[in-house]
């Protein structure tokens, strides 16, 4: 089972760096959101999966799952929540200002 | 326990949020914003002490013991860099009251900035590795809003290509950190260097360093520095001042707490490429700027070259180069937050940052001009002033260690960089004056106050070079030997 | 622009009482059992953006007139100031604890210090996702 979530997590990064490396900013974005996506489900994957029970107080078990991945996926979750609604409002800023989504146009001009 | 090590991280914090129901009192929120970032430093200095005294002060968050808890660490290294840091931003907070523009001030800049010191604070403290993510993503969240505020255009521009930049390195840094679990099964920094002594999962663990090294390189500028001279230009020059003083350098302490505590095992694989990442970056960014024509560009590229410069010293890893390195890292920290507000006071004045068009600035403003030469001075490493204790050490340290050519590369780029600043110098205070009588008379000099003191400071730490050294010498101690780290951190626990 | 589905209208004037009400028992599910503060401002956010979806921007506002930066600065406030008291009662930082106490009606109820700071962490959430969602919005082009 791990090895398939690896490699979901794989193909995942493939599309990500494939629409990071698009001109288009909206693009971008959404390369971006799946690149954190698919780091989230490697992490996961990357300790075991489902070891034992769930790391709660009420559940009575032996052996548990380690929950410090997930506790590090939801951080990063978080994170990756906040800079994708910050990327998207400069996005936007930047489209309404500037006119493009283009990345190529963004380069900079020597006369400014 | 002490609790002393989480006020230079909960003080700014708590006054950014309360300064957000003060949006109108733009007054009333310098004053906070300066009282809260002096106790800072006070504290932080009283730190410094106390661990000059005590030795390592440990504050185990929540009561929960080292490796299951998070703890922060204040070990010499970690409290007089939060102690210059916040020394830093508060000459930065003086040069910009009067400079940032009314839009500024009411779209929360102050608060802002006390975030951005707070996640600084707490990088340099944290003892935990995924914590350090964390503080990591407040520094910058922080510093994207900084860079964005005010929404010119080439603000935008920029500000997308160092958001983009960052999110993809700190996604890196959450991969690397998985890989870095998966392998020793914790996340305490101490425990961290205890569990890879003990693995013999050499190449792995050499894979995971490497990634660290371009994470962090990404961060501070080593080698993968492309996105700096553009984003590093685009703001104005208060933010521009805190970013090239703070940004990096939390970069360049990751990259040595990581590779003196953690990875210190396989230098000649991890450290020769550390050391040739340096001498690259020193040679590309030292070409950079001489190449440019425009001020913020010029010194941007300079903060590249003295990343460079400090992290050769760190790849040498031996006890004279790492002081040489941490002291030439707050050197830095000063001389560029005073290079970055007196340029900035100089393109404040003349309305542009293209040299062609300055001249003859001397005859109206010559305590600026001369606190723009000591800068100068300052970076390039001339004797009486703090740059050049630290330079000797490192070259010294170098050379006992046969690096002969990088330390040539060094030096070289050295006098690239006196060039450099020198051209600004010679093109903005030389020659005939423009300026007509009384044009523009009051602008630039918000810039003389911190200038003087950073200047004052600058010289003090070459003149009392030996009095710093005493408490450089015991964050290099921890440096050169780890074993007192993990003892101060898991005092109870047997491994 | 104002617009009218008397169907999305009714169901919402329901639906956000349920979403509230389940938010808050996620809210105080939270310090040992799944769920907490993050979860429970998510949900209660998105039953507000449910609201500004069914009526509009202006009269969800004269209903709820809370500026949602303060609101979320006022969370960073409580969650941090639950740390503070440790400072003062000289303990780790973020050192917690808890207590069993007998409320009417609830009867033997657990009361933790994590709750406060959970409370502080929904505001947070809730003022930081609302004043994104707002500001997106807000702009008309």
């Amino acid at each position: 089972m791990e090895t398939f979530i690896i490699i979901i997590a794989g193909i995942l990064f493939t599309i990500a760096v494939y629409l990071i490396l698009n001109k288009n900013f909206l693009r971008i974005i959404l390369g971006v959101t799946l690149f954190s996506h698919a780091t989230h489900l490697m992490l996961i994957a990357i300790n075991g999966l489902k070891k034992g029970n769930a790391p709660l107080l009420s559940e009575h078990g032996e052996i548990y799952t380690d929950p410090i991945p997930q506790a590090l996926i939801l951080t990063s979750i978080v994170i990756s929540f906040a800079l994708t609604a910050l990327l998207l409002v400069l996005g936007y800023r930047t489209y309404i200002e500037l006119g493009t989504d283009n990345m190529k146009k963004l380069r900079g001009e020597s006369h400014e | 326990m002490s609790n002393i090590l989480i006020y230079p991280i909960i003080i700014p914090l708590l006054m950014a949020m309360v300064l957000v129901f003060f949006r109108e009192k733009i007054r009333l929120q310098q004053w906070l914003t300066s009282i809260s970032v002096l106790a800072v430093i006070a504290i932080s200095a009283f730190t410094v002490y106390h661990v000059s005294e005590q030795g390592i002060s440990v504050l185990e968050l929540g009561g929960w013991s080292a490796p299951y808890g998070i703890v922060l660490v204040g070990d010499m290294l970690a409290v007089i860099l939060v102690t210059v840091a916040s020394f830093v931003t508060l000459m930065c907070l003086l040069f910009g009251f009067n400079s940032f523009e009314i839009g500024h001030k009411r779209h929360f800049v102050y608060p802002m900035i006390l975030i951005l010191l707070a996640g600084v604070n707490g990088s340099f403290l944290t003892g935990d590795i995924f914590n350090l993510f964390v503080f990591f993503e407040v520094m910058l969240i922080a510093s994207y809003v900084l860079i964005v505020l005010g929404g010119k255009k080439i603000q935008l521009r920029e500000s997308i290509k160092y958001v983009l930049i960052n999110v993809i390195a700190s996604t890196l840094f959450v991969i690397a950190t998985g890989y870095l679990y998966s392998v020793t099964g914790t996340l305490n920094m101490a425990h961290l260097s205890e569990r890879v002594a003990m693995a013999s999962l050499d190449g792995l663990l050499t894979a995971i360093s490497f990634l660290y090294l371009t994470v962090f390189g990404l961060k501070s500028g080593l080698l993968l520095f492309f996105w700096l001279p553009g984003s590093y230009s685009a703001p104005p020059a208060p933010i521009a001042a805190l970013f090239a003083a703070l940004l990096t350098k939390v970069g360049v302490y990751t990259i040595i707490r990581m590779f003196t505590l953690i990875f210190y095992h396989n230098p000649e694989v991890t450290h020769t490429v550390m050391m040739w990442m340096a001498a690259i970056t020193m040679i590309l960014g030292a070409l950079g700027a001489i190449s440019q024509w425009e001020i913020k560009k010029i010194l941007s590229y300079n903060v590249i070259v003295s990343v460079g410069f400090i992290l050769f010293g760190v790849s040498i890893a031996t006890e004279q180069s790492l002081s040489g390195s941490l002291f030439y890292l707050i050197h830095d920290m000063l001389s560029k937050a005073l290079i970055f507000i007196t340029g900035g006071a100089i393109i404040s004045i003349f309305g542009t940052d293209k040299l062609k068009e300055f001249s003859g600035l001397i005859l109206f403003r010559p305590l600026l001009g001369w606190l723009f030469f000591i800068g100068v001075l300052a970076l390039a490493g001339v004797p009486p002033l703090g740059g050049f204790v630290g330079k000797v050490m490192i070259l010294k340290g170098a050379v006992a260690e046969g690096e002969l050519i990088v330390s040539i590369i060094g030096l070289l780029t050295s006098l690239l960089v006196l060039y450099s600043v020198m051209k600004i110098f010679i093109h903005s205070f030389w020659g005939e004056t423009l300026m007509s009588e009384g044009q523009e008379y009051s602008t630039g000099t918000n810039a003389l106050l911190p200038g003087t003191i950073l200047v004052v400071c600058i010289a003090g730490m070459g003149i009392g070079a030996e009095w710093i050294m005493t408490f450089i010498s015991q964050a290099t101690d921890v440096m050169v030997n780890p074993n007192i780290y993990i003892e101060a951190v898991l005092q109870q626990i047997s491994p | 622009m104002k617009f009218t589905d008397v169907y999305l209208q009714t169901a919402t004037k329901i639906l956000v009482f349920i979403i509230m009400t389940f938010s808050i028992y996620v809210l105080f599910a939270g310090h040992n059992n799944p769920g907490g503060g993050f979860i429970g401002g998510l949900i209660t956010a998105s039953a507000l953006i449910l609201l500004y979806i069914a009526f509009d921007l202006q009269s969800v506002r004269d209903i709820i007139p809370v500026d949602f930066k303060k609101l979320a600065a006022t969370g960073v406030l409580i969650a941090v100031l639950t740390g503070v008291v440790s400072l003062v009662l000289d303990v780790p930082f973020l050192s917690q604890t808890y207590t069993y106490v007998d409320l009417p009606f609830l009867g033997k109820t657990e009361l933790a210090s994590a709750m406060i700071f959970d409370l502080g962490v929904y505001l947070t959430v809730l003022g930081t996702t609302m004043t994104i969602i707002t500001s997106i919005s807000e702009d008309d082009i």
